[in-house]
């Protein structure tokens, strides 16, 4: 046991694991994650807490994630490399471990041009890789990036994202291969339509033993119009969604109910794949739906540790 | 070369409303080249300010010329006394071409007249590209003659990233993904397996973020005084 989330040990009973994800407001008022994480209680392992998503002010994610340790509930803080140095991320991932977050999920964050100060000075000291191995050595080796020495120990769980939809197609198992030495123990993946491509992805996941080495957790999103999904399809680099998601969209009279149906048999056949050790909910904006989805799909109760 | 563009007519005229007699110093390098600031430029803003001014009935004087480089002490050692007759020189050198003139003759207000951009290339007619930052510790060797600093909108060593798509960056669907264009090299190559390393954090220290940059280097300096 490395941190000893709720998140690790279910990953590490060779369960499925679920977690969800939480956005906070672009306000300093958490009512609304607050009701969003408690409705979830039961459902979820572990919320992702997005940091200025889609590079979006919006209130931290270190202080949403030490509102949820208040109530009891686990969150998995998501890190960029976009806002801060590797002064300030250090800095606040000892701030985070001392207000008792245990997760932490590594990433690039999408570029400030998508965000609301678009001309905001990108910082961009690191990548995404060096602060996983960054964030590695600090823990394990005790030493910050530049080799002065870590006061105290300090444990989390540390995550990283992949992406099989990002091109080159190949070089997506090089890279979670590359995060796995970086010190990844759990992945998350891009939001999954293209199943077939996923499968394929995980074929050479496997022909390399990396599901052995690294909790593979499958991203579903509950696409809730045609509208989401073509925008999605158009506009979002890096998901592809293929046409018969849209046709199943088109012909269906209940948008809603199909999208909910599409997440749901995504994670059933995620469930089916060798090497899936878990789902990762993502629906912001519509939080409210996961407790329906995860019971759905046959993975409630979630296991008592 | 340094890639500039010229400010907005309407920017310019504003800097230069208090102002009767004015010269426009051209530069014949890098902004010659890229058609922001040379020769042919300096007068045509001269025509379009006059114009302008005619318009708004405030008479002008203003003459355009242009020295070989803005950025050395010798060029405009040649033209120092007809720089000093002018209440105000607009320069369309690059950033480094105003701060030499200032620094070389304290007395003078200069202007800039351009937007400088960045090092790079024309890459075919009326198309220049950003190709250097000049960072400091060069890592082409490492990516085979692209720059990921410079042209990976996240500067990342260890790429592509999740947002690469089709060969293009997440920024924008008209922009190259450098790292694509670095994998896709390397695998021609034949070193594909090179990208496996975790490239370690770069040193910015050594770049601009450590402060402004001096190279000295006592070898070639020449003795002023002797
Ligand atoms: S690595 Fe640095 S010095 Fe080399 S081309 Fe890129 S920015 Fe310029
Ligand atoms: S898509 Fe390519 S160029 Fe754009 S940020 Fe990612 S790695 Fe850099």
């Amino acid at each position: 046991m490395i941190a000893g989330s709720k998140l690790e040990k279910v990953i590490r009973s060779g369960q499925f694991a679920v977690t969800g994800e939480l956005g906070p407001p672009k306000s300093a008022d958490l009512t609304m994650l607050k009701q969003h994480g408690e409705a979830l209680r039961n459902h979820v392992e572990a919320f992702n807490i997005t940091d200025n998503q889609t590079a979006i002010v919006r209130t931290s994610s270190i202080a949403c994630g030490a509102v949820l340790v208040q109530m009891g509930l686990e969150p998995i803080i998501q890190i960029t490399v976009r806002d801060r140095n590797r002064i300030g991320i250090q800095g606040d991932v000892l701030g985070a471990v001392a207000l008792g977050i245990k997760n932490i999920l590594c990433l690039s964050g999408d570029h400030q041009k998508f965000g609301n100060e678009q001309q905001a000075k990108g910082v961009y000291d690191i990548d995404s890789m060096q602060l996983l191995d960054g964030l590695r050595k600090l823990r394990d080796e005790g030493r910050f990036i530049g080799g002065d020495k870590v006061g105290a120990p300090v444990s989390y769980y540390l995550g990283a994202v992949a992406n099989p939809f990002a091109d080159p197609f190949e070089y997506r198992v090089d890279r979670l291969e590359k995060k796995i030495a970086a010190g990844a123990s759990f992945i998350q993946t891009q939001c999954i339509f293209d199943l077939a491509r996923f499968k394929k992805w995980m074929e050479l996941v496997r022909e390399r033993g990396l599901h052995k080495k690294v909790a593979i957790m499958g991203g579903v999103t509950p696409i809730k119009s045609l509208g989401a999904a073509r925008y999605m399809k158009n506009n979002v680099s890096g998901i592809i969604i293929p046409d018969e998601i849209i046709t199943r969209l088109q012909g269906a009279k209940k948008k809603k109910e199909e999208g909910l149906k599409i997440a749901i048999e995504t994670i059933q056949q995620l469930k089916e794949i060798e090497g899936v050790a878990g789902v990762h909910v993502m629906a912001i904006a519509w939080e409210e739906v996961v407790p329906e989805i995860v019971e759905r799909a046959g993975l409630y109760p979630r296991p008592k540790l | 070369m340094i890639i500039a563009e010229r400010k907005p007519l309407q920017q310019i005229f504003e800097m230069l409303k208090s102002y009767r007699r004015i010269g426009i110093l051209g530069c014949g390098t890098c902004v010659t080249v890229c058609m922001a600031g040379g020769q042919k430029e300096a007068e045509e803003l001269a025509a379009a300010l006059t114009i302008h001014r005619r318009r708004e009935k405030e008479p002008v004087e203003v003459e355009a010329f242009t020295i070989e480089r803005q950025c050395e002490y010798e060029y405009i050692e040649q033209v120092k006394d007809r720089l000093a007759g002018y209440e105000v020189i607009l320069s369309l050198g690059c950033g480094v071409g105003v701060q030499t003139l200032v620094e070389r003759m304290p007395e003078l207000r200069v202007l800039p007249g351009v937007n400088t951009q960045s090092m790079g290339y024309p890459l075919e007619q009326g198309v220049w590209v950003e190709r250097c930052l000049g960072c400091g510790d060069c890592v082409l060797h490492v990516t085979l003659g692209i720059c990921p600093i410079t042209r990976c909108a996240k500067s990342i060593l260890n790429g592509p990233c999740g947002g690469s798509s089709g060969g293009k960056c997440e920024i924008d669907p008209e922009v190259d993904c450098a790292w694509h264009l670095i994998h896709e090299r390397m695998e021609k190559m034949g070193r594909l397996s090179e990208l496996q390393a975790i490239q370690p954090p770069k040193d910015w220290s050594v770049s601009h973020h450590g402060g402004p940059r001096t190279v000295v280097r006592e070898e070639v300096k020449l003795d002023r005084g002797q």
